[in-house]
């Protein structure tokens, strides 16, 4: 449960951010493992590239784009805060990191289907 | 007592020598009643050991912060009908701060951090010198002021996370009086105070929450100092300490 004191946007945009960055953190090394059997094992890396053409693939693929998509401009938020003159529209920028990350992930879903 | 009088469910935390569990009170409600007077009623009507801090009641002095229903408050200020919850209070002592008993807690972590965070005055010059020019239009002097209206009353400190996860983070309030004195141009302590606010539990801990500048309840916005004291020390770093 998320406790009263936390309940406002701009820690909910904290949590988005940590929460992404660790399912980016558990898919990498996966990615990576995946990526290097082109080199290893191409007869296994056909197999499961075959696998990507379902459904729940493709949804599990949009989830991933959302997450690098929303830690990337969430990342591009936060240098903004640390580093260029103190912008008021905080609040406003989360939700453009939030929303650019949909439009992006909803573009890749779209045309991989 | 008349029959249609409505009652508050108070839930108020009872602590002495580290063993603590919340006491039930029903408390009459009242219009323009704050948490401090439901406070006040409980102490001087049902129970006179209810141990709490109070000074001023006007938020001016700082002394009465406490965690309603979860969040921290300036109880002088804050309306029970702005924060009770289906005629429920749950009224708790601040986070992030050790319990002396009930509702007071010790603020000497607190303090102290505004020592560590090198959050005091260092003149540049004597009473013998001439009175320091300052131009109220000067963007360090706009800096300062926006930051200076702190009356020390510790609820950015309950309100951050960072400060409950590392117990050497030294917090929203030190920090941003840091920056208000980083901003005075009559100040000669200011490489000093960089490497105090930018060693281990210094400003690059903060993770921009923003819990702090959510709950001031003199709507302060301490990331605001805290992200100038990040570019402050990042800057200095790349002067190589000219």
């Amino acid at each position: 449960m998320i406790r009263p004191h936390r309940s406002h946007s701009l820690w909910y945009a904290f949590l988005l951010h940590r929460l992404s960055g660790i399912g980016l953190a558990l898919f990498l090394p996966i990615h990576f493992y995946m990526l290097a059997l082109a080199l290893t094992d191409p007869a296994q890396l056909d197999g499961f590239l075959a696998f990507t053409d379902l459904l729940i693939v493709k949804c599990a693929e949009f989830g991933l784009v959302f997450l690098l998509a929303v830690h990337m401009f969430g990342g591009l938020r936060l240098m903004a805060l640390e580093f260029l003159p103190w912008s008021p529209r905080q609040k406003t920028y989360a939700a453009t990191a939030v929303a650019l990350a949909f439009f992006i992930s909803t573009s890749f879903f779209l045309q991989a289907m | 007592m008349s029959g249609s009088e409505q009652f508050l469910d108070v839930s108020i935390w009872r602590e002495q020598d580290g063993d603590g569990h919340f006491q039930q009170f029903a408390v009459p409600r009242r219009d323009n009643q704050t948490i401090l007077d439901v406070v006040a009623w409980v102490q001087q009507q049902r129970d006179p050991t209810l141990s709490y801090r109070f000074a001023c009641r006007v938020g001016m002095c700082g002394s009465c912060a406490m965690m309603v229903n979860g969040a921290p408050r300036w109880t002088c200020r804050t309306h029970v009908q702005k924060v009770a919850e289906d005629n429920h209070l749950q009224i708790a002592p601040l986070r992030n701060l050790p319990v002396i008993k009930d509702l007071a807690v010790d603020m000497d972590p607190f303090f102290d951090k505004w020592v560590a965070a090198d959050a005091v005055f260092e003149p540049s010059q004597t009473r013998h010198d001439p009175m320091a020019p300052i131009d109220p239009q000067d963007p360090m002097r706009v800096a300062a002021s926006e930051a200076i209206e702190c009356i020390n009353c510790a609820v950015c400190y309950a309100a951050c996370d960072v400060v409950a996860a590392n117990p050497d983070y030294l917090g929203p309030a030190a920090l941003n009086r840091s920056w208000s004195l980083l901003n005075d141009s009559r100040d000669a302590g200011q490489a000093e105070r960089l490497k105090a606010v930018s060693g281990e539990g210094g400003c690059h801990n903060c993770h921009a929450q923003q819990s702090c500048a959510r709950y001031c309840p003199n709507e302060l916005n301490p990331t605001v100092s805290i992200s100038g004291l990040k570019r402050a020390t990042a800057k200095s770093v790349f002067s190589w300490g000219k």
